[in-house]
């Protein structure tokens, strides 16, 4: 269970996060909604310790995450591992390399420096990029790849993390709708099979719609909605995003899963 | 502009006329190291113009060795130093200072200085040599490095660092390989100053092909002090060109994916 309690972070004046607090509980697929710079992206920086908080506290199960250093923040950022909108790969190394990236934890630095990874590593990495059909790719140059694919190098490379938790950054903000639903499809498949809870940032709402158990509605930093998706109402919706709420709720940008109802069909990691 | 530049011309003691009268001295200096080649005994002069070939090439291998040990060392600590100066990778403004200032030391005293006290400390020889270039170069290379460094996408850095990778690991594989080909074609151009460098510092007894020039200098050897400067006029044009077409090798490379 991930507790956030009054976590607050100011860039000089600006309150980016203005006094957060939020229970989630394990298993749970989050959707976190709202305009650009409502402070979700902050949101998330600050879970996986990117960035430190001005005040308030984060926690996880007993361990409180704020106060964590050196390589006790190292396991933290492994057991929380982040998807980001650029995808943030590492363009001029293979995609297995970067896969591998999210077994450092595992693996000694030394071996890791030399690259010297472990046949063990390897199968787990090739199996993680097999789920999301990548594994033929695996000796290309991530650079290489399109956008729909990196964010699935991406995905992998955070499965391979073994995390307890997902962050996603806007995972969809820079695909085409096909890739949009791909992505989104892995990120509940990971949910729902491997029982890992995903705190996702979407800015379409249709999409946070169709695959969260719950919302969480920021504006200007703050929380303004808390609840099952059925509960957000086009009246709460429209308080949130204000003029932009047409665009949001009818953009091509929304995916659906498929077929309503997620049916787990996935070989082991 | 003009103004200041003659003002700077009158501070700094240019004087136009003393140029006149000594170039003529400067040019007869150049007839004077002539060698005397006859047409009729042309490859007799010509072995007696370079009677010491054979240890003037084995002086310059010293020499070469040199600048070449010297700038791999150099950049190595440049290597090392360069992440530590750069503001986007090194958090704290106490180690980023350090690292800035000791490159700025290792870049602003110049080699001969090093090679005259490392000469005192160690004697005549190579050692002198090495380190006095080693430092220079880890102060020139780890200043270019870190504006290199400065400038990568951070986005593969923080994909390193939100997945629980340490310092040395985020290097490695966030920041290393965008970096590393620029790195390879600094270190090149600087092993070709290098080698110029090596041969000024044997005038110091820092080892190398240095020592023999500017005893022939001294000693009026005129015909020596030309084959000499021809010998290693040569090699720096030999240098240039192969550090060059490596260079370009390089680049190709990755521009060609």
């Amino acid at each position: 269970m991930l507790r956030l309690d009054g976590v607050v972070k100011s860039f000089g004046n600006k309150r980016a996060v203005d006094g957060v607090s939020l229970d989630v509980p394990d298993g749970q697929l989050v959707g976190v909604i709202g305009r650009s710079g409502a402070g979700k992206s902050t949101l998330l920086r600050l879970i996986n310790r990117l960035s430190d908080p001005t005040a308030g506290r984060i926690h996880c199960d007993d361990v409180e995450i704020t106060a964590l250093r050196g390589r006790a923040l190292r396991h933290w950022r492994a057991r929380c591992a982040m998807i980001f909108q650029q995808f943030n790969l590492a363009g001029r190394l293979d995609v297995l390399t970067n896969v591998m990236m999210g077994r450092l934890n595992h693996v000694g630095t030394v071996s890791a420096l030399l690259k010297l990874w472990s046949e063990n590593d390897r199968a787990i990495a090739l199996s993680a990029l097999d789920q999301f059909d990548m594994a033929a790719m695996a000796a290309q140059r991530a650079d290489t790849l399109s956008g729909g694919q990196q964010q699935r190098v991406a995905i992998a490379r955070a499965l391979v993390q073994e995390p307890d938790l997902i962050l996603a950054d806007e995972p969809i903000a820079s695909l085409d709708p096909r890739n949009t639903k791909i992505v989104m499809d892995a990120l509940l498949r990971i949910n729902k099979h491997f029982g890992i809870t995903v705190v996702c940032n979407l800015h379409s709402l249709d999409t946070a719609r169709a695959y969260c158990d719950r919302l969480v509605g920021m504006a200007q930093g703050r929380i303004v909605f808390d609840g099952a998706p059925e509960n957000l109402t086009d009246v709460v919706a429209r308080e949130l995003y204000g003029l932009d709420a047409g665009e949001v709720m009818d953009t091509a940008g929304t995916a659906l899963p498929a077929d309503g109802r997620y049916r787990p069909s996935l070989a082991i990691a | 502009m003009l103004v200041l530049t003659l003002l700077s011309g009158r501070v700094g003691e240019v004087d136009l006329a003393k140029l006149w009268t000594g170039l003529p001295r400067f040019a007869s200096y150049f007839y004077d190291i002539l060698p005397r080649l006859r047409s009729e005994t042309f490859i007799a002069d010509l072995s007696e113009w370079f009677w010491n070939l054979d240890g003037w090439l084995a002086l310059l291998l010293d020499t070469l060795l040199v600048a070449y040990v010297g700038t791999l060392a150099g950049a190595m600590a440049g290597f090392v130093l360069c992440f530590l100066a750069s503001a986007n990778l090194t958090r704290s403004a106490g180690v980023r200072f350090a690292a800035r200032r000791a490159l700025e030391f290792c870049r602003t005293v110049p080699e001969i200085v090093f090679a005259l006290m490392f000469v005192y400390a160690f004697g005549f020889g190579p050692l002198p040599g090495v380190l006095a270039i080693a430092i220079h170069t880890a102060g020139a290379l780890g200043k270019q490095f870190a504006e290199v460094v400065e400038n990568v996408d951070m986005n593969p850095v923080e994909g390193m660092v939100a997945s629980g990778a340490n310092y040395g690991e985020t290097i490695r594989f966030g920041v290393v390989p965008q970096v590393l080909s620029n790195f390879v074609s600094y270190s090149l151009l600087r092993f070709e100053i290098n080698v110029r460098g090596a041969t000024v510092l044997g005038f110091v007894g820092a080892g190398g092909i240095g020592k023999e020039l500017i005893s022939a200098i001294r000693q009026f050897y005129y015909a020596d002090v030309s084959a000499i400067l021809l010998i290693v006029i040569a090699t720096v044009f030999l240098i240039d060109w192969l550090t060059e077409l490596l260079r370009h090798r390089l680049l190709s490379l990755e521009s060609g994916g």
